[in-house]
């Protein structure tokens, strides 16, 4: 009851905002693109037009966060990625007609129209409601009779108040309209953002043109990281284990010469050959494990993680809860090496002392996080290692969160959809 | 001394198999996939098992699984543990049971023949063979306040031999000291760790990898 009645309240004073706000906010900004393209044939336009509808999609975008703090609706933003900003006449004219270009405009234009009336209409009710119950009662408290004593003619509803009884009904008339009120409200304000997420999210079509844009844009990280991969790998071969077997092998050709000889020169040569075998050996593990480590092809996730931890100079307490199953070899690597960049990261420069990591999996996703005792201040973005994380986690349509207050902890969580066999 | 080798590359499986006759093994079986390998360890009753990690079927670590499943039904069964990686996971669950008798090294300290051999027969002895890489990863933790940091730097290299496996005699003899130097290094180690001393080889490696790993 308390918390229906609280419901009922808050759904009213949102209403109040939502209506006013469409028709102050709503109306001003539609009024404005109006106008603004109205001038494009006059050239102001041009200029006018590219802020102004910016203004609407912080408007739009706005409401789509109410959307989720309130309701926990979700609505995708629909826009196209804006090319990029360049001073002068051309760049305001390039700017203007990618966004006129952008159904996704149109549609919220359509919104705010429909916001300032339906959507308003619908919003106002909720406070409407409460505020005419409150006026019964207001009548009926004595108020009805300096206002008939003027003039008459006052009305509740249906009831002409005439007297302490005719206001008494409105009253109670009144109390019926506030636990009417009360109950509908939440409906009231759901209805208002129903509009909205019919004319805020993207259409099919205009998801699918997104998806595209995400997955060219995914393909070509990935090939580019895969080349660099490729390169990497290329040149620490070269330089490394073909080189020490190049020597081993000129070692051993002089030995062959020198054994009659030379015996102990010869000796000598062998132990270098040998100690040179095994540094290409140990060369080509650590290629190995950077690669595809050993442990995660023998063992999965799980336990290639808690070896990674083990080999931390920090303590790292690892929390694996896998169902029983593994996940495609690529997701599962791609999930190994972010682990190991962010521990990594931790170490190195973060300096932290202990880390947790978790690994658990739930609704299609695998989901990691690690968390160090480290300095903080990590950010993604400006060519940070964390945007090549992000990108290439990118490929998996995985996600990417940080939460690093300066001083520290660190958490940053990792998000790989996936399905198990 | 019976060993049963499983090596599922030939080259290294006929390296062994020469390597180990060299030095006077018997190899009773030398076989190239799990199976096989489970059903030689239950057959044939080896003084010591030399286990590939990874061998066929599956290709992953069906060659440790085995050992481990060996080990389970007969404890304390010799079990010398080969791979191209070595990692501090598979160690310890070699080392769980207490039970002795465990080695766990790179392929390549083969290349030191001499070497190979002593841990083959430190092993069957039911002692303990542990790689240095594993040792090293261990020691290189910043574990805060943690006693080891207490250790001269002479303490420390004794202590990384001795968590190997390797007895009093042959550490002293590798650096090149008195057996009885070595005694009161390892005495003074012990005492600073706040281990129960002992004469055991085994015993003072398990003692020793567990106040590693607790950090």
């Amino acid at each position: 009851m308390v918390t229906r009645t609280k419901a009922g309240l808050l759904a009213g004073g949102r209403g109040f905002g939502l209506s006013t706000s469409a028709l102050a906010v709503g109306i001003f900004l539609f009024t404005l693109t109006a106008v603004s393209i109205a001038l494009i044939p006059i050239g102001v336009g041009v200029f006018t037009t590219p802020p102004v509808l910016e203004a609407v999609r912080v408007y739009a975008n706005r409401r789509r966060s109410l959307a989720r703090e309130w309701l926990g609706m979700e609505i995708a933003v629909p826009y196209r990625p804006l090319p990029r900003e360049r001073a002068g006449v051309l760049g305001a004219v390039e700017r203007c007609g990618a966004l006129l270009k952008d159904p996704a405009t149109w549609r919220d234009l359509e919104w705010l129209l429909a916001d300032m009336t339906a959507g308003a209409v619908v919003a106002m009710l909720a406070p409407a409601l409460l505020l005419y119950s409150v006026w019964g009662v207001v009548l009926a408290a004595g108020v009805w009779k300096p206002i008939d004593e003027a003039g008459g003619g006052l009305w509740f509803t249906f009831v002409h108040i005439t007297s302490q009884s005719t206001a008494n009904l409105a009253a109670v008339l009144g109390f019926g309209y506030a636990a009417l009120g009360l109950f509908v409200n939440p409906a009231l304000i759901r209805a208002n953002f129903a509009i909205a997420r019919s004319l805020l999210s993207p259409t099919r079509e205009q998801a699918l043109a997104l998806r595209v844009e995400r997955l060219t844009e995914t393909r070509h990280d990935a090939v580019d990281s895969s080349a660099a991969e490729l390169r990497r790998i290329e040149r620490d071969l070269h330089d490394g284990a073909q080189a020490r077997l190049v020597a081993v092998g000129m070692s051993l050709g002089t030995v062959e010469a020198l054994i009659e000889k030379d015996p102990a020169q010869a000796k000598a040569l062998l132990a270098k050959a040998r100690e040179s075998s095994a540094e290409a050996l140990t060369e080509l593990r650590d290629l190995v494990r950077g690669i595809h480590p050993p442990v995660l092809a023998e063992r999965g996730l799980g336990d290639a993680v808690r070896a990674l931890a083990l080999r931390l100079p920090v303590p790292v307490e690892v929390d694996v809860e896998l169902p029983a199953g593994r996940a495609d070899a690529p997701v599962e690597s791609a999930a190994y090496f972010a682990v190991s960049e962010v521990l990594t990261n931790a170490v190195k420069h973060a300096g932290a002392d202990r880390i947790w990591v978790d690994l658990s999996y739930g609704s299609g996703a695998l989901r990691i996080s690690v968390t160090d005792d480290g300095r903080g201040g990590a950010r993604v973005g400006g060519g940070s290692g964390l945007s090549g994380l992000e990108r290439r986690l990118g490929t998996f349509d995985g996600v990417l969160a940080v939460s690093s207050p300066v001083g520290g902890p660190t958490m940053v969580t990792m998000e790989i959809p996936c399905a198990l066999s | 001394m019976r060993v049963v080798l499983a090596e599922d590359l030939f080259l290294l499986r006929d390296g062994l198999v020469r390597l180990l006759e060299a030095y006077d093994f018997e190899i009773v079986a030398a076989v190239e996939s799990g199976p096989e390998l489970a059903r030689a360890l239950a057959e044939s009753d080896p003084e010591v098992a030399i286990v590939d990690v990874r061998l066929p079927p599956t290709h992953t670590d069906e060659g440790l699984q085995c050992a481990l499943a060996a080990r389970r039904a007969r404890p304390g069964l010799p079990v010398l543990v080969l791979s191209q990686h070595v990692e501090q996971l598979y160690a310890r669950e070699l080392l769980a049971d207490g039970n002795g008798g465990v080695g766990y090294l790179l392929k390549d300290r083969v290349f030191d023949a001499e070497q190979f051999v002593d841990a083959v027969r430190r092993v069957a002895g039911g002692g303990t063979a542990m790689d240095p890489q594993v040792i090293s990863q261990l020691l290189s933790r910043k574990v805060r306040d943690s006693p080891v940091a207490g250790l001269t730097p002479r303490e420390l290299e004794v202590m990384e031999l001795m968590a190997q496996g390797r007895s009093n005699a042959a550490i002293a003899q590798q650096l090149v000291v008195t057996e009885r130097a070595i005694a009161k290094h390892t005495s003074n180690i012990f005492a600073k760790l706040g281990l129960p001393v002992s004469d055991d080889d085994n015993r003072r490696v398990l003692a020793v990898l567990a106040y590693l790993e607790r950090g």
